[in-house]
């Protein structure tokens, strides 16, 4: 259960955003998370629902993408979003690729509130 | 953070990490009482930015730092304990678990050195248990500092620890189709250690099959067979990770050459 853990770094960063952007709340965050990031977006939900009740992020909806393993063969060229877990370019079989996205855990966006 | 910590890591290098600012931030025009901000910030920066932090400070020592990563019981703590049989490099262990400090008191019996972090309800390591660790830990006698993690196939895979290399291990008797469960951590490695190989007659576990499972998640990985109770199983896993260290110590090296 990790997940209770980035939840709380993420609502840490959503104070501070609001803080330096002196806000009075926050209407909305929304968050970027792999497929193969590591975390259950399920999970996330649940730990962003227990934690934002004491703070800046009351009442804060959560707005979750969950981003596709994303693959650029450096071979071939190819870009691809793979259907199974593999690494490799599903054009030319090639594992000479660079993942460019899937893995991430990203906060995108705040929508600020002021009174 | 390193101010308070009290290490002395002066080097430019490392005080950029403190002015991360958020530079990249990008602010829309106002709506009312209402204003969207957009940022594109890693969930876990303060994190990674505290694992490099260690990082830099394992350098500083020249020690290389590797994180064990495994399920409950995968042999983590029995490989290190073997190991000192096998190599002349002197290393330390970081452990974390839930709770006890059995596992560094395994270690200690042997004569290594060991330190215990224990989590409470954290089921993995982060950056900051193990800088607090690593400060207890006589790094100047060292070339190898091993990080025992939590054990857990999920968790710990979401956490840069500051270590350089991260090693996973499966044993015999978990099953193979365990590294295409955890593909995340299975995606970290960059060896795989198959332990409990002396258990293979009494199991249908394909060490060739889990090295295909590796390599479809992990083309760079290493995978090697090991038992604790085979020492030429035990000599590899020493030589590879004296390879490791060789190309380490050569990459300090030059890095501490470049004129500043
Ligand atoms: N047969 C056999 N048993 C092993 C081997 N390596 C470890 N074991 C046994 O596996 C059990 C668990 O080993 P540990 O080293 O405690 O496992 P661990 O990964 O450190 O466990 P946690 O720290 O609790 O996650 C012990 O009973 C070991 O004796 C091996 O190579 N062969
Ligand atoms: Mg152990
Ligand atoms: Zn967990
Ligand atoms: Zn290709
Ligand atoms: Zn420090």
């Amino acid at each position: 259960m990790h997940e209770f853990s980035i939840v709380s770094a993420l609502i840490n960063q959503c104070e501070e955003l609001a803080a330096e952007n002196k806000a009075t709340g926050i209407a909305r965050v929304a968050v970027k998370i792999g497929a193969l990031s590591g975390v259950e977006p399920q999970l996330v939900k649940t730990a962003f629902d227990t934690f934002r009740e004491d703070g800046i992020c009351r009442g804060a909806e959560l707005e979750m993408e969950i981003a596709p393993l994303e693959l650029d063969c450096r071979a071939c060229g190819a870009h691809s979003i793979p259907d199974e877990i593999a690494y490799l370019c599903p054009a030319c079989q090639s594992r000479d690729i660079k993942v460019s996205g899937g893995e991430e855990m990203l906060l995108m966006q705040l929508e600020l509130m002021y009174d | 953070m390193c101010k308070d910590c009290g290490c002395s890591l002066t080097s430019e290098g490392h005080a950029h990490h403190h002015d991360h600012g958020h530079d990249h931030l990008m602010t829309n025009p106002q709506l009312n009482d209402k204003k969207t901000l957009s940022v594109i910030h890693k969930i876990l920066d303060k994190n990674d930015i505290e694992a490099a932090h260690n990082r830099e400070h394992f350098e500083q020592h020249g020690v290389m730092a590797f994180n064990l990563m495994s399920s409950p019981g995968s042999g983590k703590t029995t490989l290190l304990e073997h190991l000192t049989n096998y190599t002349d490099q002197r290393y330390c262990v970081i452990e974390g678990d839930l709770e006890t400090s059995r596992d560094a008191d395994r270690l200690k019996a042997k004569g290594i050195n060991a330190v215990q972090i224990q989590t409470g309800s954290a089921c993995h390591l982060d950056a900051f248990m193990v800088h607090g660790a690593l400060h207890q830990q006589p790094l100047d006698n060292m070339d190898i500092c091993f990080v025992e993690n939590v054990g857990n196939l999920v968790c710990p895979a979401s956490y840069d620890v500051g270590t350089h290399k991260n090693v996973v291990l499966v044993s015999v008797p978990e099953g193979e189709d365990k590294i295409e469960k955890y593909p995340v951590m299975f995606r970290k490695a960059d060896v795989v250690f198959i332990t409990k190989c002396d258990l293979l007659p009494y199991f249908d576990f394909d060490p060739e099959v889990a090295k295909a499972a590796v390599l479809k998640l992990n083309p760079e990985a290493k995978v090697i067979n090991v038992s604790v109770k085979e020492p030429e199983s035990m000599k590899a896993v020493a030589q590879w990770f004296a390879t490791e260290l060789a190309a380490f110590n050569r990459t300090l090296a030059s890095k501490t050459e470049e004129p500043a």
